[in-house]
């Protein structure tokens, strides 16, 4: 930059009067096989961004992203999962001494030290070698670290139950039900909502009872005698409020 | 026309040499996948400033259907999901950024890592890097409870469970996050929306802008 005198401003700006020249520089003033950035390399950067973007695009339309049914706080048994990303580290809070008493040295110690050394692996690993191959202590390091995150990773999703995962999480048609009528109101003091939810439509713990496609004499024998994991004797009233609460069950389909 | 306006604004700002700069630098050999297949190991960074650059123009249309509320926030997931032109693919775009970002940056900072880049004089561009990769986690984690279906509550629910086992802090940092020491409702969420929106974007704009102003002051690390 020009300093001193004989330095002429725009106006009383800091603005230098002379202009420079916007011309880019000569190729040849590249040397070996350097490239301009603009335009020459912007265009291969740009080109691998495109089929990138074609690759993001198509796992876009094949995979629409996922979206459960809305949050229910009184689902209790609900089993929750973190994002893929997040699966190592959670799966280390399972091991005996990673939990419970032992809880801050999988929630903290183990990370804090991973996580720190990465932020501080320029200071940990001071020698002048860049190469790989005369650094063991440090690719040493970062290959056990990886190992470590891929066991795990791999390790809670295998032992992840996927299946029920989708179920209890998908959402459920409802339908328009009459929380005044003898029906509901017998389900509502026999205990069925504290299982089959407020809308009737299940939960993590009980199916949901809209379109069952049940007939009203099967749905009795499932009130009092139980199924799966149902125990028998739930509903304890009278013949007629169990023949009143089966054909409203019975009678439950979405529009 | 163009180069009139361009003149006009250049005499008051003298913008040439600002972007001249960059426009003339030097690529070198070792980095051009032109010249060394291997050199797309390079890419990695650049991809992961594409997809940050993505999430932000995704999230920005996300915004305008969105609502934080506990009431509306499922619905309008649901409604931008299900009933609005293309929200499903801007939505699909963000959701699987989300991911792609955290793939793209392990293998950057692995190349990184595996090269020896971060030695004398890049020990600073190395740590801010490594928090850019902590602001991207954290965004993972509070974007994920913002759809406000049962896997966002119940995850997120895990993660104050674990923020709140920290010993002498963790119940002060689980209000702080949380809005309440024991409800996750309507405050968690519209924190985690301020937090994913505003918070965490602000940090990650200043550390990205320092990042890339570390590289073009010292140059890319040379060849092995």
């Amino acid at each position: 930059m020009h300093r001193g005198k004989g330095m002429k401003f725009v106006g009383d700006s800091r603005i230098s009067a002379d202009r420079k020249p916007n011309i880019p520089k000569d190729y040849s003033e590249y040397p070996g096989k350097t490239e301009a950035f603009w335009p020459n390399f912007l265009l291969k950067e740009w080109m691998v961004g495109a089929v990138f973007l074609v690759g993001y695009l198509c796992l876009t339309i094949a995979h629409p992203s996922p979206l459960e049914r809305i949050a229910d706080p009184t689902d209790t048994a609900y089993i929750p999962l973190p994002d893929w990303y997040f699966l190592f580290l959670y799966q280390l809070l399972k091991y005996t001494y990673a939990s419970g008493p032992y809880n801050a040295i999988g929630a903290l110690v183990i990370p804090g030290l991973a996580f720190g050394a990465l932020l501080l692996a320029p200071f940990l690993d001071r020698g002048p070698e860049r190469s790989p191959a005369k650094r063991p202590f440090a690719v040493g390091f970062m290959l056990l670290a990886m190992a470590g995150v891929f066991y795990l990773t791999w390790e809670s999703a295998a032992h992840h139950d996927w299946e029920a995962s989708k179920k209890q999480g998908a959402i459920v048609e409802g339908a328009d039900i009459d929380k005044e009528s003898d029906g509901y109101k017998l389900m509502d003091s026999s205990g069925c909502i504290s299982c089959h939810g407020a809308e009737l439509t299940g939960g993590a713990g009980a199916p949901s009872l809209i379109d069952t496609g049940l007939s009203p004499e099967e749905i009795s024998k499932i009130a009092v005698k139980g199924q799966g994991a149902m125990p028998a004797g739930m509903f304890k009233g009278t013949d007629e409020e169990l023949k009143t609460l089966a054909e409203f069950v019975s009678g439950l389909s979405t529009k | 026309m163009l180069t009139k306006l361009y003149d006009w604004v250049d005499e008051r700002l003298d913008i040439t040499p600002l972007w001249r700069d960059i426009a003339d630098h030097e690529v070198p050999e070792h980095v051009n996948p032109a010249h060394h297949f291997s050199a797309f190991v390079y890419c990695f960074g650049g991809l992961t400033f594409f997809i940050t650059v993505i999430q932000i123009l995704s999230g920005m249309f996300l915004t305008m259907y969105y609502v934080p509320d506990i009431k509306n926030a499922w619905e309008s997931v649901y409604y931008l999901q299900n009933e609005v032109a293309f929200g499903q693919i801007v939505r699909g775009m963000h959701h699987w950024g989300a991911s792609l970002v955290i793939v793209m940056m392990f293998l950057h900072t692995l190349r990184v890592f595996f090269q020896g880049a971060y030695k004398k004089p890049r020990e600073l561009n190395w740590m801010v890097g490594v928090l850019i990769f902590f602001i991207m986690l954290a965004l993972g984690l509070t974007g994920y409870l913002l759809p406000w279906d049962m896997k966002a509550l119940f995850a997120t629910k895990v993660t104050l469970t674990i923020v709140e086992s920290v010993p002498l802090m963790g119940p002060a940092l689980k209000t702080l996050i949380a809005g309440d020491p024991t409800i996750v409702g309507a405050q968690t969420l519209t924190r985690f929306f301020a937090i994913h929106v505003f918070f965490l974007p602000a940090a990650l704009f200043a550390l990205l802008a320092a990042h890339f102003l570390m590289i073009r002051k010292q140059g890319i690390s040379g060849p092995l």
